[in-house]
């Protein structure tokens, strides 16, 4: 058994099926950004909350 | 079911890598729209606050949890999708998504965007988009579309939803006047559809989908729709004003709106049988969601965003 791909083997998308992994591949990242970003807003805005109960953060 | 599911990926042709706008598609954007203002409403006229930036968030992951149903939605449709005209385009009948990247991508929204509310707000609201998606994928998807002409009556239960889950973010509760909100949409889906459904019954009967109009006949879809219309016309103006989330001034302007609902609904009701272009029921269509918006604006203004500003 020798299963061994030679480069250039495999797979071979086409030129479009490129363009669209890219704006795939962009749109997740965008996506993975805007996530963390919220994530990081939301925290401040229930840490802020929190403390704000507690009579401040002294 | 197996057969079409295999039939499905028969027919996509080498470019079955979709585009970022196939995925939008997936999450049915429009659908989306109605469900992220109907829950703002219902976040806005709860008693209480939160803070805007909690709101928005909630917001965010009830539109997100409301397209992982519409992916999941088509990922089980593809094969009577395929069969209508208004649906063939969408993606996966269309053969430029694998119907299996669909259903991955549906599954992970649903289980980030309910994991994400009950993180940022709630278990109660976390716990009610999980069973609205549960709702509109597995009881009217899988279960009811296919096998009762009452399948958008109980199935409109989930798009009701979404105004309870943005109260539950406030109040962390399920109250009377939210469950009130919850019934003038559920009562407002059948006259909706149904017109919509007349006048793309042959879609319907090519596809197998016992549509009121496909099995019951156009004549008895269009009484029903009256009879919704008159019943969705009082409920929505007189149940918010008597609740007190919603001033008197709200039910005059609401029966107002009601009652063109249900001079529209007359005249589909009026429709001859041999009127093949049905204009009556397209104008009601078309209507019908102006109506749902302009309630809702109307209480969204009265409060002018009392719990979230």
């Amino acid at each position: 058994m020798n299963a061994t791909i030679e480069p250039g083997e495999g797979v071979r998308l086409t030129e479009a099926q490129l363009k669209r992994r890219r704006a795939r591949s962009v749109a997740i990242a965008l996506a993975l950004f805007a996530f963390v970003a919220i994530f990081y807003v939301v925290t401040i805005a229930k840490i802020g909350g929190n403390i704000a109960m507690s009579g401040g953060g002294g | 079911m197996a057969m079409d599911r295999i039939s499905n990926e028969a027919v996509l042709d080498e470019a079955n890598t979709g585009n970022v706008r196939d995925y939008v598609a997936l999450l049915k954007p429009r659908v989306m729209s109605l469900v992220v203002f109907t829950a703002l409403v219902g976040m806005a006229v709860a008693p209480g606050h939160v803070n805007p930036v909690i709101g928005a968030a909630a917001l965010l992951a009830i539109a997100v949890g409301a397209g992982a149903a519409g992916a999941l939605n088509m990922w089980f449709d593809a094969d009577i999708d395929r069969l209508m005209r208004r649906t063939a385009p969408r993606p996966i009948p269309a053969g430029r998504l694998a119907p299996g990247d669909a259903l991955g991508f549906g599954l992970a929204l649903a289980i980030g965007s309910v994991t994400f509310l009950g993180l940022v707000t709630n278990p109660l609201s976390a716990a009610l988009l999980a069973f609205t998606i549960f709702f509109y994928v597995v009881i009217y998807t899988m279960w009811l579309k296919r096998s009762t002409p009452q399948n958008i009556v109980i199935g409109g239960a989930a798009g009701a939803l979404p105004p309870v889950i943005g109260w539950a973010v406030v109040t962390n509760s399920v109250s009377i006047e939210s469950l009130a909100l919850f019934l003038i949409v559920f009562l407002w889906t059948p006259p909706h559809f149904w017109a919509l459904s007349l006048y793309r019954s042959d879609d319907y009967a090519r596809a197998g989908v016992p549509m009121l109009p496909v099995v019951s006949g156009a004549a008895s879809t269009k009484l029903q729709i009256l009879i919704y219309s008159v019943v969705l016309t009082v409920v929505a103006a007189v149940l918010p004003p008597a609740l007190h989330f919603a001033t008197p001034a709200y039910g005059i302007v609401a029966g107002l709106l009601g009652a063109l609902f249900v001079y529209l609904a007359w005249t589909v009701y009026r429709m001859p049988a041999s009127d093949t272009e049905m204009r009556p029921a397209r104008r009601l269509f078309a209507y019908s969601m102006l109506y749902l918006f302009l309630l809702f604006a109307i209480l969204l203004v009265e409060d002018g965003f009392g719990s979230i500003a």
